[in-house]
């Protein structure tokens, strides 16, 4: 394992300060499910990662485009730095309302008929809201999950959705040695093949599992958390170093 | 709300005792358990802490400790621990710690519970902890011997030396001499990690300048070419049996495929006092029955030191059995001074034990002859039966017994052309009667001991090829391979051999190593391996799949535990002055023993259960036991 400095966050991604932000949304969105969401708040920014109630969250898409595509599943695992706990995870495949380009079920591994009689995100929606509320979310590679739902609940009840997220691709680019041949791979928009989440995970020593089935993406992502935190970071590290 | 968890499912189906627990119970185990990952070194279980969970793990590994912090087990991938601390209690007895970053899965006690209230086979497996605690026996008594300790690298002095082999004979032996070296690396021209050959002092001597080559000579000239190499990864007493097996003394050591250096037999000796390559030296020294039959005592002096010395069963095993190869090799070169050359090519055999590198001692010769397919009987029939005898009459007189069976080059059935023993292999195999392989499954361990050995490879691959292909002969030999079980009883009422001599005693070889020996061999032939030592026909029916996961190193823990049984009381036998044989009395074994000897049992007999349902018994009326 290689220890490197870690890059500092940059100033141009500074997180919001979320506390304050939820306070805010709570007072101003309309839809109840959000408003109950955005009440229940969030941890303050010095919480230290020991305390910190989190849940991973995968989503599996049918593109990489949120005005176009959707989400096809959905899966999560709560967990903290000690235990990851697979009895309160959860795995929705959901009938995304547009056509599956047959590629993305080769990938995803979920059939026709699975979608088709899937329930809309609108009906999941309390349950993933209430699972998700008071909780900091853990993903890999936070674009997707981020854009994705808000898309979807913009679409279907007018008003988007934001949380802070810790992302633990962006912890693995922190810790990447910035060569010149990867920076200039970077330049060019291909992200770095070792930061996906299996060859991350591997540099932890932590076992191949089949990619692309969200709720098992999502326990890949905890662990891969967990991973970084006991090498990287430490139980006292404040939130606000990690999220955005 | 539970979800199925089919990375977690899939992994536990995998492992006992979860691969015997029905499906929907592993989904609901697996749905129910937490993770938790540990960086290499981090404290997993405090000792008296209080528990609750029973630990998986699911990939690197885990250190258990006794009270007073000495090393309990080693736990790697699919093992348990913390059941025995959630039996006693629910406060950990012993503390556990990462060796390597671990990721585990944890048990709830009450899914942990219910699983031992509902399935006997997991209760059974969580509460005997057989395996384990014969794995704990076998490795610990493998770490009190150095040379089973040491890795090869750890003997690795300098860089290796080499030359391209487009060099001269005089540009290498200048290059040795300038860099104090008594064997050098030949590589390929164009890539100078590619080791095509080497060259030794002595193939200078031999090769060189008795052969009265001219300076200029290219190096590929004298070099030689197979090369047998060892990994720097392996332990000392692998290159031993390498340069025993090979009677070579230098060894190219490599690392991923690249030479890292080059170790002598000068290395090993200080690992082994009296060398067993000196007593090999000797053999081939002999310069008639006589002198042979006098090295039976160093002989016996070098299986006691070993086997007081810890030296692992295969270890043993390999040496006896090329101490018997070269008295048979030196026999055949004695014959053949007497008789005179052999007037077609031929091929002597080492076959049961002896082929399996499995020797021990008191053990039956079994041999047999190979001859060129211009083979005529009238012409040649009375050299051959002159030679079997008298390297059978040799062997019989330096301390192996002649074959009850008649499995011996001196029988003319086993004295055959090529082109018959061919047809022998191919009836066993397509007309396989239980009787007639229950006398022959002898042959299927085989070995070219000296001549033209390759025939014997040739056969090996024509029985490898078709065994595998052949279920009524892979079923015969299994039904063969069930004759025999293990005295599972053994220890409760002392129900032993009761054939008047030796009351109250149990051979060890007959109920326990040669049953466990054949089972191996199905298996084998069924992975059409051509391996011939059941160590490796073991690797090689893991490598396969053939059996459940884990079951290969349960079988491979049994039987050297078996076999450390045997050699110590043959050792004893040797010192004691009595003839050696394989009655174990349990009254002379510690509790210790006795508890792991019965672990061993169980281990075989759980694999000829399976061995049993794997090629279940075909039409015609069974044999009775």
């Amino acid at each position: 394992m290689l220890y490197l400095k870690p890059k500092k966050k940059s100033a141009g991604q500074a997180a919001p300060d979320w506390p304050i932000l939820f306070d805010q949304l709570a007072k101003s969105i309309t839809n109840p499910l959000l408003q109950k969401f955005y009440q229940s708040g969030v941890v303050p920014a010095s919480t230290t990662l020991a305390d910190l109630p989190m849940i991973a969250l995968d989503i599996e898409t049918t593109g990489l485009d949120p005005s176009r595509d959707a989400i096809v599943s959905i899966g999560l695992v709560p967990f903290d730095l000690q235990r990851i706990r697979c009895r309160e995870a959860a795995y929705w495949v959901l009938n995304p309302g547009k056509p599956l380009a047959s590629g993305s079920v080769v990938i995803h591994g979920i059939t026709h008929s699975e979608i088709q009689s899937g329930p809309d995100l609108i009906e999941v929606l309390p349950e993933l809201l209430s699972a998700l509320a008071g909780k900091v979310v853990v993903v890999h590679c936070r674009q997707i999950e981020r854009r994705f739902l808000d898309a979807a609940l913009k679409e279907r009840i007018s008003e988007g959705i934001v949380f802070p997220i810790i992302d633990t691709m962006e912890i693995e680019v922190r810790f990447q040695r910035q060569g010149l041949l990867q920076r200039i791979a970077h330049f060019f928009g291909r992200s770095p093949e070792s930061i996906r989440l299996a060859a991350s995970r591997s540099r932890y020593h932590l076992p191949h599992y089949t990619p692309h089935h969200a709720l098992t993406d999502a326990l890949a992502t905890a662990e891969l958390f967990q991973a970084q935190v006991a090498w990287r970071f430490s139980p006292q590290t404040a939130v606000s170093e990690l999220w955005h | 709300m539970e979800v199925e968890l089919v990375e977690i499912a899939d992994h536990f189906r995998r492992y006992e005792p979860f691969d015997a627990l029905p499906d929907e119970v592993v989904q609901q185990v697996a749905a129910g358990v937490e993770v938790a990952y540990y960086r290499a070194g981090s404290t997993i279980l405090t000792f008296g802490d209080e528990i609750h969970e029973v630990y998986f793990v699911r990939s690197g590994s885990v250190e258990v400790f006794r009270r007073n912090g000495t090393l309990y087990n080693r736990l790697e991938e699919g093992s348990l621990f913390g059941q025995m601390s959630l039996l006693m209690h629910n406060r950990v007895r012993f503390p556990a710690r990462a060796l390597e970053d671990s990721l585990l899965y944890i048990i709830p006690e009450e899914i942990f519970n219910q699983l031992c209230d509902e399935h006997d086979a997991f209760a059974d497996y969580v509460e005997l902890g057989d395996r384990a605690r014969l794995r704990q026996t076998v490795s610990r008594a493998q770490q009190t011997n150095e040379l089973m300790r040491t890795r090869i690298q750890q003997l690795i002095t300098r860089e290796p030396v080499s030359v391209p082999v487009t060099a001269s004979v005089y540009e290498a032996a200048r290059q040795m001499t300038e860099e104090g070296v008594s064997s050098l690396l030949i590589t390929a021209a164009e890539d100078s990690h590619q080791v095509v050959g080497i060259i030794t002092d002595r193939d200078l001597r031999t090769r060189f300048i008795a052969a009265g080559l001219p300076l200029k000579v290219p190096v590929a000239e004298i070099m030689s070419e197979e090369l047998i190499s060892v990994e720097a990864q392996q332990y000392v007493f692998e290159a031993m049996l390498s340069m025993l097996r090979y009677k070579i003394h230098h060894l190219p050591v490599m690392r991923d495929r690249r030479p890292v250096g080059v170790i002598a037999l000068s290395d090993l000796i200080r690992y082994e006092s009296q060398n067993s390559l000196l007593v090999v030296a000797r053999i081939l020294r002999a310069q008639d029955v006589e002198e042979l039959k006098g090295l039976k005592q160093q002989i016996e002096a070098s299986f006691v030191r070993m086997v007081n010395e810890d030296a692992n069963s295969q270890m043993v095993g390999s040496a006896m059995s090329v101490f018997g190869r070269s008295i048979q090799q030196r026999l055949l070169e004695l014959a053949q001074e007497k008789l005179g050359p052999p007037p077609i090519p031929c091929c002597f055999v080492a076959l049961g034990s002896m082929a399996r590198d499995e020797l021990l001692p008191g053990g039956d010769q079994d041999n047999a002859l190979i001859l060129d397919n211009s083979y005529d009987p009238s012409a040649h029939g009375d050299y051959f039966e002159q030679l079997a005898i008298f390297v059978c009459d040799g062997l019989a007189a330096t301390g192996y017994p002649y074959c009850k069976g008649g499995v011996m080059a001196t029988t003319e059935r086993w004295r055959q052309p090529r082109e018959v023993w061919s047809r022998y292999f191919s009836e066993w195999i397509e007309k396989p009667s239980q009787e007639a392989l229950l006398n022959s499954s002898i042959f299927f361990d085989l070995d070219g001991a000296w001549g033209e050995v390759e025939w014997v490879e040739q056969l090996k691959e024509q029985v490898a090829n078709q065994a595998k292909k052949s279920p009524h002969f892979l079923s015969a030999l299994a039904r063969n391979a069930l004759s025999r079980t293990p005295p599972l009883g053994f220890f409760k009422d002392f129900l032993v051999e009761r054939d008047g001599k030796h009351q109250n005693s149990l051979d060890l070889k007959r109920r326990g190593t040669a049953p466990l020996a054949a089972l191996i061999r199905v298996h084998a032939l069924a992975a059409g391996s051509t391996a011939q030592n059941s160590f490796d026909r073991l690797d090689h029916i893991r490598d396969a799949d053939l059996l459940p996961l884990g079951r290969a190193e349960a079988l491979r823990d049994a039987l050297e535990f078996m076999s450390v049984v045997r050699l110590k009381h043959q050792a004893e036998n040797l010192v004691q002055g009595v003839d050696v044989d394989n009655k174990i009395n349990p009254e002379s074994l510690s509790q210790f023993d006795r508890r792991n000897l019965k672990d061993a049992f169980q281990a075989l007999s759980n694999a000829q259960k399976f061995l049993k349902f794997r090629y279940p018994a075909e039409r015609g009326p069974r044999r009775g036991r």
